[in-house]
């Protein structure tokens, strides 16, 4: 595979190192805006479903980056990309938990009847309350050691990313009233991105 | 703690018309408007086609039905809006308002009624009384906002047409204009919107035609010119920008019934005890307000129209 600039570029430690930063700058984005707006009035009449939106928006778009890596990096060959992939799947836990505190602070005030009862009964607060339980096992072994104790059964274990992104879109899906064109545009997404994957080992099978 | 501060002002069960009574009087007006119809219904379509301009704002009379609790701000109101002609996002309706066109604007009625006819705007609401009354109004979504909206009550207008014996039903519909509306060029409720309710849901006092809120004229991101107000209702029974009115004999087909049969009710009645399947009817948060608020049966309304509802089982009449 010829080696092309911009892996030239990721590859130097300093480069890398700079991206790294400049990537998790921009990842701190999305918190950014909803402060901004909240100094400014411009959360709108309903301020905290802006706010669970807005968190559960993000935390479902920094999951599918996450999942994007891995076909990024077999696409274009640089494998560097790896190295941002642990960051970014710990900003989709970041998020998710913003979206969470959103729910259960904001808009329920630990009402943890209400909570407990929605978590039962409403199969979309179900799916996202799932989803977020299967994520916890996954950021907490996202160290290096934890990669170097688990070995192979931390590939295994990491999978869970792939039932997770699906549960995820399931929750969007069933949360929207009428409209599922936004679930759609992820779901479809999520879709190239798995599918990918199993493209990429049925090929290798043969 | 929520208390019930009866008013003197609140209606009892007791001074509600007697429905047998209610009809008698409809027959003695029917057998009257007989005489006068013929005199009458011409003038009612002659009259010069002005617009929704001259409803006088400046003389809004008060009524005892208007809540005693702290109004939704004006731009709440109107910048948030469940309104899909307009667009599906909350802040559509407000960012697309100029594709409604208001003026000129007419109302058709048709159906179970002596006196069919198109009447523009001015007719159709002359003879209500314009008055400010202050709702609250329960979205199925769970929030909710307090509205002083001007209008006219719904029953001395539907009245005026005449609605015969087989009148059962009014079904409502709102204008269908998909070159101009951008959220009607895609076929996500069956357009044209409609709605319909019970002719003595229609006829109850409280049941309220608007034509402004905040003692000024309609913003079309709220419904203008004319729309519905069924305060003890889920707010998409309050259908917005009428063109149509007709009196049936059968229940009519409503758009969120047709398109969620099992999350949208007939009725629709806030009624905390009926979920809905997706979230909970609770509780509900008050736009502007932190914690959320019990919902109550009838949204608060229970001492006037619960009555109505006697003997119905109301988890299956959701």
């Amino acid at each position: 595979m010829s080696t092309s600039s911009a892996e030239v570029f990721v590859s130097t430690p300093f480069a890398g190192k700079f991206v790294k930063s400049a990537l998790f700058t921009l990842l701190l984005i999305p918190l950014a805006i909803p402060i901004y707006w909240f100094y400014t009035n411009a959360l709108g009449a309903n301020p905290i479903e802006t706010i669970n939106r807005w968190t559960g928006d993000w935390a479902l778009r920094v999951l599918l980056l996450t999942l994007a890596v891995s076909p990024l990096r077999r696409l274009t060959g640089w494998n560097n990309f790896i190295q941002y992939r642990r960051m970014l799947g710990l900003f989709a836990f970041f998020y998710v938990c913003m979206h969470i505190s959103s729910y259960i602070i904001l808009d329920q005030f630990f009402d943890f009847g209400a909570i407990f009862d929605d978590v039962i009964k409403r199969p979309f607060i179900t799916a996202g309350f799932t989803s977020f339980l299967m994520l916890i096992p996954l950021a907490v072994t996202s160290t290096k050691k934890m990669v170097e104790r688990l070995q192979h059964r931390w590939i295994i274990l990491h999978r869970l990313i792939y039932i997770i992104g699906m549960v995820v879109v399931l929750h969007f899906w069933w949360m929207v009233k009428i409209d599922t064109r936004e679930p759609a545009i992820y779901a479809g997404i999520l879709a190239v991105l798995l599918g990918y994957r199993l493209f990429y080992y049925i090929k290798r099978k043969i | 703690m929520l208390l019930k501060v009866s008013k003197s002002s609140d209606v009892k069960e007791s001074q509600v018309t007697d429905e047998s009574l209610y009809r008698d009087r409809r027959r003695f007006l029917q057998a009257s408007a007989s005489l006068t119809a013929m005199s009458l219904a011409p003038s009612l379509s002659m009259w010069p086609a002005i617009g929704s301009a001259s409803i006088d704002f400046n003389k809004i009379g008060k009524s005892d039905f208007s809540i005693d609790e702290e109004t939704t701000p004006y731009d709440a109101v109107t910048s948030y809006n469940n309104f899909y002609e307009l667009g599906l996002d909350k802040g559509d309706p407000k960012r697309n308002a100029q594709h409604l066109k208001v003026k000129p604007w007419s109302v058709k009625v048709e159906g179970e009624c002596e006196k069919p006819g198109e009447y523009n705007l001015e007719d159709f609401i002359s003879p209500g009384k314009v008055e400010e009354r202050i709702y609250r109004l329960r979205c199925v979504e769970a929030w909710s906002m307090v509205i002083p909206w001007v209008g006219v009550e719904l029953g001395p207008i539907l009245k005026r047409f005449q609605p015969t014996s087989k009148a059962k039903f009014v079904q409502f519909k709102t204008i269908l204009d998909p070159d101009n509306l951008p959220g009607q060029k895609r076929p996500v409720l069956e357009w044209p919107y409609r709605e319909g309710l019970r002719i003595d849901e229609a006829m109850h006092p409280l049941a309220l035609l608007a034509v402004g809120l905040y003692g000024k004229e309609m913003p079309n991101q709220n419904g203008a010119p004319l729309r519905l107000v069924m305060p003890w209702k889920y707010g998409f029974k309050s259908i917005k920008s009428i063109v149509s009115i007709e009196f049936t004999e059968e229940q009519p087909a409503t758009s969120w019934n047709i398109t969620g049969p099992r999350e949208y009710g007939f009725y629709s009645n806030v009624n905390p005890e009926v979920d809905h399947p997706r979230w909970s009817q609770k509780r509900e948060r008050r736009i502007g307000e932190f914690l959320k608020r019990e919902t109550l049966p009838f949204n608060g309304y229970a001492d006037e129209v619960a009555s109505m509802y006697a003997g119905m089982d109301l988890k299956k009449n959701f």
